[in-house]
């Protein structure tokens, strides 16, 4: 382990837990210009966690310990996502601890501890919103695993930093199975983050919620942290598309100049990336829950495409 | 129409009156049944009558019958909607009705029981908490119940709606609601038919204009007193603005409901800049207190005249964009076709009124088919559509904004010259007064004893289209309720009073 590498990977993780409200509030006030409206600011994420962690808890009387502790285990289960996925350098130390399958298998302990918790209070919406979670998540997880494995066909490894550099050192040139895996991350990207068509995040009808509904019961701390996991995870799924399609710019090996210029240039591709993705949301209304099956299949059929597409091209 | 002794009121909208017996109470309902009619509302007083208001195709009928103890017939065999109402009667009054479902509606058991009775005591004992409200169940593998509300995660009146579904889809839906009872109708005791008119328009806040004016006329109508042609004109400007406002608000939370919030940021500001018109015009954003009997307490000058038509035009224009994004927008028309169906003959015999109504061809409309003035001088087509589903009660609405606009321009150009408010003098008697609002027509009944209420009662078009929503969700997936509830938007306020 390399001191520039455990100096990447600290900054790195700071970095993305300290950017990542800055991200949600950024797509917040893309939507609101788009709309015509004047927005609350970048930064209201920030004005929300503060308010957030100065208030009191306050826990159902049928909340188990479980119910405490999902919140702890969701920021922490993404921290740990966070830090996986190459967004400033590609020399991580962690990374060697969890590959491309275990970032799934790290998001999918997160949604089922989230799912668990909704249903340890017993509401109807709890567990309607844990059901339609497990709807969307177990349809999201196959499409994002094609969409990893076209990448690291292309690397031959399932290392995550193994991928993004050999994606990073290639010349820049249209690799067709990437173009379908891009087409197929960006669907999942949306499912996964509760983003339109599949969820609406703005959304105060309990009846058609998703993943607000499994939160419903946390307030403070708990949901302070709730809602900074949720800013996180949307980070590290941009991050990766990043990563993935368009990882020039970021610092490889123990490239310390790369370092500082991999900032400004990450905050710039996160900048575009979130005003794509609240164009997006602008455009779009949201599905009928029993429309999300179609969506993510196709969205593993284009993973699928992706893959097949690079075996019959060989790129 | 042809009964012994009706007579015919002094309001403005053709009302007459009839006085019945316990006998004859189910035959005027089968007649009404018989000429196609429909029941409006059904209330009591506390001296001892019942009341029933149909509407025949000449007019509105309003019958009143003695009750002495005895059960008075059910009318919900006919006019479904008649259920609830009675319901009611019986939580104000005590009064019994001979049907089946005898649970309390707006009564929770917590105020003391009958408060519209003349021995009410308001120290008294409230009517017994019984537990839980018996909600029917549905049995069954798999079914089971999803209890929303009063308390919502947004910020919307009250109302608690009990589903039965299987996975997603709902089964039946029955509501509870009367969280939002006010006391308006005691409140009117006691009354000079001068505070009435500030009480009136606080009913339901959406429905201001609607409900000053129903108040206005049967006040009017009582004292015999005719208002002035502009008076009528303005009143029907107002109520025109209040329209419009509603519907743009609707349109844009439509769309929003199905996730398009797009749609609510454009409708919102074109309603911002409406209301705001409305201030700098009127003085007041959402045109409270402007309609009082006797006349309306503002009037325009020619720039204003100016000012409303120029708005107008740009109005027009913009809606008729907006429309054009909704219409070709496959995702939200994907959201709105085919949702909380009500088919044309479900409509008609479960009596869905007002806009809704309109939207499932079970079309009436105050302004077509008992013009009271200013309507009579004005051309008007009522909009309606076959369709009964969300896509149709969308369609409904913007058809009725550009009637609105049409009828708007047509008073402007049109409006006459005199007197916009003339002074009322004490009188007794009863009145009615009959407004077709943006929700349906509203329905305010008066009687009044030297200048002081006695009794108002004041019905909203929702009591007839609540029931109806329960058949609306029917088969369809939980989260589409919410946009099918948007689409009827009715009122809670006015319903529980």
């Amino acid at each position: 382990m390399s001191a520039f590498g455990l100096f990447a990977q600290l900054f790195q993780l700071l970095i993305t837990v300290l950017l990542a409200p800055f991200l949600l509030g950024w797509v917040n006030q893309c939507r609101a210009w788009l709309q015509n409206r004047q927005g609350a600011g970048f930064e209201q994420p920030y004005r929300k966690l503060i308010k957030l962690f100065r208030k009191d808890a306050i826990l159902a009387n049928s909340a188990s310990p479980l119910f405490r502790a999902v919140p702890y285990v969701l920021f922490g289960s993404m921290c740990l996502a966070a830090a996986i996925v190459p967004s400033l350098a590609t020399d991580l130390s962690f990374s060697r601890a969890a590959d491309a399958i275990a970032l799934v298998g790290i998001f999918a302990l997160a949604r089922i501890a989230v799912s668990l918790a909704a249903m340890d209070i017993g509401t109807a919406f709890g567990g309607m919103g844990a059901r339609r979670e497990m709807l969307v998540g177990f349809l999201a997880e196959p499409a994002l695993l094609m969409v990893l494995f076209t990448a690291s066909l292309i690397s031959h490894s399932t290392s995550l930093t193994v991928i993004v550099e050999a994606l990073a050192h290639r010349h820049f040139e249209i690799y067709p199975s990437m173009a379908f895996a891009g087409i197929a991350f960006l669907m999942v990207l949306l499912a996964e983050n509760a983003r339109l068509p599949v969820d609406n995040p703005a959304s105060h009808l309990e009846l058609t919620m998703i993943h607000e509904a499994m939160i419903l019961e946390y307030s403070a701390r708990h949901l302070a942290l709730v809602e900074w996991a949720s800013s996180i995870k949307l980070f590290a799924y941009v991050a990766m598309g990043i990563a993935l399609f368009a990882p020039w710019g970021i610092a490889q090996a123990s490239d310390w100049l790369g370092m500082a210029f991999a900032l400004p240039i990450l905050v710039l591709k996160l900048l575009v990336a979130g005003f794509g993705l609240a164009l997006i949301e602008t455009l779009m209304a949201k599905q009928r829950i029993f429309r999300a099956p179609e969506f993510m299949g196709t969205a593993f059929l284009f993973g699928v495409l992706g893959m097949l597409v690079h075996f019959l091209l060989g790129a | 129409m042809h009964f012994e002794g009706i007579h015919r009121t002094a309001s403005s909208a053709p009302v007459w009156t009839l006085d019945a017996r316990v006998e004859s109470w189910l035959d005027i309902a089968g007649s009404c049944l018989e000429h196609g009619g429909r029941l409006v509302s059904i209330w009591g007083s506390a001296s001892g009558f019942v009341h029933a208001a149909y509407v025949f195709p000449e007019g509105m009928l309003v019958a009143r019958c003695a009750v002495s103890g005895e059960k008075i017939p059910d009318l919900s065999k006919m006019f479904s909607c008649a259920s609830r109402m009675q319901r009611a009667v019986s939580d104000m009054l005590g009064f019994g009705f001979d049907q089946a479902d005898d649970r309390p509606w707006i009564s929770h058991g917590l105020w003391p029981r009958h408060p519209l009775k003349k021995d009410f005591d308001p120290e008294g004992q409230c009517m017994s908490f019984e537990g839980d409200y018996p909600f029917v169940a549905v049995e069954g593998e798999g079914v089971h119940e999803i209890a929303v509300g009063p308390v919502h995660a947004g910020i919307i009146e009250p109302g608690h709606f009990r589903f039965q579904v299987v996975g997603e889809k709902v089964l039946r839906l029955e509501e509870r609601l009367g969280f939002k009872h006010k006391g308006i109708e005691k409140a009117f005791e006691g009354l000079s038919f001068i505070e009435g008119a500030r009480l009136a328009a606080r009913i339901s806040g959406d429905s201001t204009v609607a409900y000053s004016w129903a108040y206005a006329m049967a006040v009017e109508s009582v004292c015999d007193v005719k208002v002035s042609e502009r008076a009528s004109f303005l009143r029907g400007l107002l109520l025109e603005r209040e329209r419009i406002a509603n519907h743009l608000a609707d349109l844009g939370a439509l769309g929003n409901d199905a996730g398009f919030s797009f749609g609510l940021a454009q409708f919102s500001i074109l309603r911002e800049d409406m209301l705001r018109a409305n201030r700098d015009l009127f003085g007041h954003r959402l045109l409270m207190d402007l309609v009082v009997p006797g006349g309306v307490l503002k009037d325009i000058d020619s720039a204003a005249k100016d000012r409303i038509a120029g708005e107008c035009a740009i109005l027009r224009k913009k809606v008729e964009d907006l429309r054009e994004i909704y219409v070709d927008h496959t995702g939200l028309q994907d959201r709105f076709i085919a949702t909380g169906k009500v088919a044309p003959e479900l409509a008609a015999k479960l009596g869905l009124t007002g806009l809704a109504g309109r939207a499932s061809r079970n079309a009436s409309d105050l302004r077509e088919e008992h013009p009271y003035p200013p309507y009579d001088k004005l051309e008007f087509a009522m909009a309606t559509h076959h369709g009964g589903d969300v896509a149709a009660r969308v369609s409904v609405r913007f058809d009725e904004v550009f009637e609105s606009l049409r009828l708007i321009e047509q008073m402007v150009a049109k409006m006459p010259e005199g007197e916009t408010v003339i002074e009322v003098p004490p009188c007794s008697g009863s009145g009615f007064g009959w407004v077709e609002g943006f929700r349906g027509e509203v329905l305010i009944a008066l009687e009044i004893e030297q200048g002081l209420i006695s009794r108002a009662h004041a019905h909203d078009p929702s009591w007839q289209n609540w029931p109806v929503l329960e058949f609306a969700v029917i088969g369809n997936i939980v989260p589409d309720f919410p946009l099918i509830n948007k689409s009827f938007n009715l009122s809670y306020s006015g319903h529980d009073l």
